[in-house]
C-alpha cells in the first residue's frame, strides 16, 4: 500500500534519511521508533510529498508520488503531528472540517461526521466550539485526529502523538488510539522515540539511526535478537529498572 | 462627516460654468494680487472664481499654468525671462509677450511695481549725505553695508553691482535679511539691500536708492494667463487690466505686505481694504468662512488619505504576498520600495508635476508610494513568518492556493498586516499636509498658507487638525481590528496563546 525503495534525503551535508526501504501493508501498524535526529519524521515528510527525495522512489498503491500524483496520494492520508498543528483561530470544528470544506461538503454532511468522529475518539460535543487555546492537550489531539480522519482516509501517519501530553493524557488517549486503529482497519505508520509506545501499538517496529534502518521486526524480535549492538542500547536505556517493576 | 464629504464632492462636480482658476505662488506678495484679483474676477461674474493659491515657487505654478490647471497668476517680468523662456536678453512687456504667445499665454500690463533687489539707507544720512542714486555712494566710500548673504553671492547682487557702478565700501559684510532692517535703523551699519515691496519699507523713514544706471534686472509685476481665458472671459480680462495696470505702485504694494506680515491682518482683508470694499471690519464672516473652510479642509484631507490608503493597501497587499512567496524577487522588490522612501516627499511631489500635473492626482499618486511600504513590509513580514507545520497541514489537506490564502495565510497573519495598515493611515495623514504644495488640498492648505506668512496661528489651525485626525484614525483602526483579525489572534492580557 505504502513503500519506500531505497530512498535517501538529504539537507546540505547532513544526511537525514539514508537508503531507506519500507513497506505499509493494508489494516497493519508500522513503528518507526528511533531518537530525535534518527531520520523517522523525515519518512512521514516524504511520504507526504511535503518533501522530495533525493533519490529513490515512495509508493502509494503501487503509483510513484510525484509533483502530479502528489494529490490523489494525500487523499488516502490522514496526518497528525505531536502538537496537533491545529489553526488557532479557528474553532475545534473548523480545524476537523476544514478538508471536507476544501472538498465543497454540503453542511449537513459534515455536521453528521464531525459528530460521529468526535464521538468515536471521544470527544465532547460541546468542546468543538472552543478554540484551540481553550482546550486541554489531550482534547487538541483528539481535534487533530478527527481532522485527519475527516475525509477517511486509508492510510493515518501519526507523528509522535502523544509526545506532549502528560502521563494520564498519554495513557487514555493511547487506549483509543488503539481501538479507534482496531474498529476502522487503518494501515497505521506511527513515528516515536518510546520504545514503551511502540510496544503498545505496534506489530512491527522499524529502528532508525542516523538515517539509517537498523533492525526491522516485533518487539520480541529487537529484544531477544537485535541485529546490532545499537539495538540492545535503545532498549535498555529506556527499560524501567527491573526494583520498579517488581513493586509495581 | 460622510455628508459633508459627499455635499463638497458634488459641488466640485457640478457648475457647468467653466471657473477662473487664480494661482498664486507661496509668498504673501503672490497671495496678495492673487487674492485681489479673484475678488475683481467675482466681481465681475462672468464665471466663478477657484483659488488655488500656494503653488509652491515658478517651477510648479508655471508648470501648472503651461498644463492648463490654473488660468492665470502673479509673475514678474524678470522671471518670465530668465526663468521661464531661459533668455535674459528679452527685458521689455512687448518682447516678452511675442515670445510667450506661441505657448498660447499672454502677459497683462504691468500692474505698476517692481518686486526687485535694491539698497536703502536712513533719511538722516541720505539728507547729510546727498544720497539718492545708487552712483552717490560712489562720493562715500567710508559707509558701512549689511548684506543678505544670497546678495552678496549672486552675479546679480553685490558683485555685478560693485563691478557696474566701480564702488568701494569700506566695511561690507553678511547678515540674515530679518536682521538688516534693525541694523539700518540702529544705526549700526548705513547701508542694507532691501527688496523694493518689502513690507517693512512702508513702516520705517528709509530711502531707496534709484538704480540709475540700470544694473538691476527689472522685476515688474505682471499678470501671466492662458491665451483662452481673455478669449473665454473677455470682460473678466479686460476688468483686471483695467483696474490693476499701473494701478499697484511700489509704496503700495509695500503697505499691503505690512498690512498681512506685520499688522496680520488676512489677505481677504487686505485685499478688499486695497478694492475699497466694506466688509473686512466685521470679523463675524471671517470667522465663519474659517469655520466653513475646516469642514472643507478637512473633508479633502480625509478623501486624500482615504482614497491613497485604499489604493495603497489594494497595491501594497499583492506585492507582499508575492515578496513572501518569492524570495528573490521579493527582496528586489523591498529594496526598490525602500528605496522609494528616502525620496523627500517635497522631492517626490514636485516629480509627479509633469507626469500628471497639479491637484488632487498627484499628490494621491504620491501619498500611495510613501503609503506601500508598511504595508508590503508586514504583509510580507506576516506571510513569510508562519508557522511551517501549519501551511504543511494545509498543503497535506489538499488546500488550494486560493483556500490556502484567504482560510490560513491572510487570517493568521492579520495582525502583523493591520500594524502595518495602521502605520501607513497615521503617517499618511501626516504626509498629506505636503499635498498643500501642490494644490492637493487639505490641512495642509494652512499650513502652506501660515508658513508663507511666517504666521504660527494658521500654522497650528492646520496642524493640529492633522494631529486630532491621527489620533481618531488609529481609534477607527483599532476598532476595525476587531473585525477583521479573528478573536484567539488578538493581543488581550492575561491570557495564554
Amino acid at each position: 500500500m505504502i513503500a519506500l525503495r531505497d530512498v535517501t534525503k538529504t539537507f546540505g551535508a547532513r544526511v537525514a534519511v539514508d537508503h531507506v526501504s519500507l513497506a505499509l501493508e493494508p489494516g497493519t501498524t508500522r513503528i518507526l521508533l528511533g531518537s530525535s535526529g534518527s531520520g523517522k519524521s523525515t519518512i512521514l515528510r516524504l511520504v507526504l510529498g511535503l518533501l522530495a527525495p533525493d533519490t529513490g522512489e515512495i509508493l502509494v498503491d503501487d503509483v510513484v508520488v510525484s509533483r502530479g500524483t502528489r494529490r490523489d496520494a494525500l487523499r488516502r492520508m490522514g496526518y497528525v503531528v505531536q502538537e496537533g498543528a491545529l489553526y488557532p483561530h479557528m474553532t475545534a470544528a473548523e480545524n476537523a472540517t476544514l478538508a471536507a470544506r476544501a472538498e465543497g461538503w454540503a453542511r449537513a454532511r459534515m455536521a453528521a461526521r464531525l459528530a460521529g468522529l468526535a464521538e468515536l475518539v471521544g470527544l465532547e460535543r460541546s468542546l468543538l466550539d472552543h478554540y484551540p487555546a481553550e482546550l486541554s492537550g489531550g482534547q487538541r489531539q483528539r481535534t487533530g485526529l478527527i481532522r485527519a480522519l475527516m475525509l477517511d482516509p486509508p492510510v493515518l501517519l501519526l507523528d509522535e502523538p502523544l509526545g506532549a501530553l502528560d502521563p494520564i493524557s498519554r495513557a487514555e488517549l493511547q487506549t483509543e488510539l488503539l481501538r479507534v486503529f482496531h474498529e476502522l482497519r487503518k494501515s497505521v505508520l506511527l513515528v516515536t522515540h518510546d520504545v514503551r509506545e511502540a510496544f503498545v501499538f505496534g506489530t512491527t517496529i522499524t529502528l532508525l539511526n542516523e538515517g539509517r534502518v537498523v533492525q526491522e521486526g516485533t518487539f520480541a524480535d529487537l529484544a531477544r535478537r537485535p541485529a546490532d549492538p545499537y539495538v540492545a542500547q535503545f532498549l535498555r536505556a529506556q527499560a524501567p529498572p527491573a526494583a520498579m517493576t517488581a513493586t509495581l | 462627516m460622510l455628508v459633508v464629504a459627499a455635499a463638497t464632492l458634488a459641488r466640485t462636480a457640478d457648475g457647468d460654468a467653466t471657473p477662473v482658476r487664480v494661482g498664486s505662488k507661496s509668498f504673501t506678495e503672490s497671495y496678495l494680487i492673487a487674492e485681489i484679483v479673484a475678488r475683481i474676477a467675482e466681481q465681475v461674474g462672468e464665471a466663478p472664481v477657484e483659488r488655488r493659491f500656494g503653488l509652491g515657487g515658478t517651477g510648479m505654478v508655471y508648470g501648472a499654468l503651461a498644463g492648463g490647471e490654473i488660468d492665470l497668476y502673479p509673475e514678474y517680468t524678470g522671471t518670465i525671462s530668465r526663468a521661464i523662456l531661459k533668455d535674459s536678453s528679452v527685458t521689455t512687456v512687448p518682447a516678452l509677450r511675442a515670445r510667450i504667445r506661441p505657448r498660447g499665454l499672454i502677459i497683462s500690463d504691468p500692474l505698476g511695481f517692481a518686486n526687485t533687489y535694491a539698497l536703502a539707507v536712513r533719511r538722516d544720512t541720505a539728507a547729510r549725505l546727498g544720497l539718492r542714486r545708487i552712483s552717490d555712494l560712489d562720493r562715500h566710500p567710508g559707509l558701512t553695508a549689511a548684506f543678505d548673504p544670497g546678495f552678496l553671492d549672486r552675479d546679480d547682487g553685490w558683485p555685478g553691482l560693485q563691478h557696474h557702478y566701480g564702488l568701494r565700501l569700506a566695511a561690507v559684510r553678511g547678515m540674515e535679511h530679518a536682521l538688516t532692517y534693525p541694523a539700518l535703523i540702529s544705526g549700526r551699519v548705513d547701508v542694507i539691500d532691501v527688496f523694493s515691496t518689502d513690507g517693512q519699507l512702508a513702516r520705517t523713514d528709509l530711502v531707496v536708492l534709484t538704480d540709475d544706471r540700470r544694473f538691476f534686472p527689472d522685476y515688474a509685476a505682471v499678470l501671466l494667463a492662458r491665451a483662452s481665458l481673455a478669449a473665454r472671459l473677455p470682460r473678466t480680462w479686460a476688468a483686471l487690466q483695467q483696474r490693476l495696470g499701473g494701478r499697484i505702485d511700489n509704496a503700495t504694494m509695500a503697505r499691503l505686505n505690512a498690512e498681512v506680515e506685520l499688522d496680520r491682518r488676512t489677505f481677504a482683508q487686505a485685499a478688499s481694504a486695497f478694492l475699497g470694499e466694506r466688509e473686512a471690519a466685521d470679523a463675524g464672516p471671517a470667522r465663519r468662512r474659517l469655520g466653513r473652510d475646516l469642514a472643507t479642509l478637512t473633508v479633502e484631507h480625509l478623501v486624500l488619505v482615504a482614497a491613497s490608503l485604499a489604493v495603497a493597501i489594494a497595491v501594497g497587499l499583492p506585492l507582499g504576498l508575492l515578496a513572501a512567496r518569492h524570495r528573490f524577487l521579493g527582496q528586489l522588490e523591498l529594496m526598490g520600495i525602500g528605496v522609494l522612501q528616502t525620496v523627500p516627499a517635497l522631492a517626490l511631489l514636485a516629480f509627479m508635476i509633469p507626469l500628471f500635473g497639479i491637484g488632487r492626482v498627484p499628490a494621491l499618486v504620491a501619498l500611495c508610494l510613501y503609503a506601500l511600504l508598511p504595508i508590503v513590509r508586514n504583509t510580507y513580514a506576516g506571510v513569510s513568518s508562519l508557522d511551517r507545520q501549519l501551511l504543511d497541514m494545509a498543503a497535506v489537506m489538499g488546500l488550494s492556493g486560493r483556500q490556502r490564502l484567504a482560510w490560513i495565510e491572510l487570517p493568521l497573519a492579520a495582525v502583523t498586516i493591520m500594524a502595518g495598515i495602521k502605520t501607513a493611515a497615521v503617517l499618511t495623514v501626516g504626509t498629506a499636509t505636503l499635498a498643500a504644495f501642490i494644490g492637493g488640498g487639505g490641512y495642509g492648505t494652512l499650513i502652506v498658507t501660515g508658513l508663507a506668512l511666517n504666521d504660527v496661528p494658521t500654522i497650528l489651525a492646520g496642524a493640529i487638525p492633522a494631529a486630532l485626525m491621527a489620533l481618531a484614525i488609529h481609534v477607527a483602526f483599532e476598532a476595525l481590528d476587531r473585525l477583521v483579525v479573528p478573536r484567539p489572534l488578538r493581543g488581550s492580557p492575561g491570557r495564554a496563546r
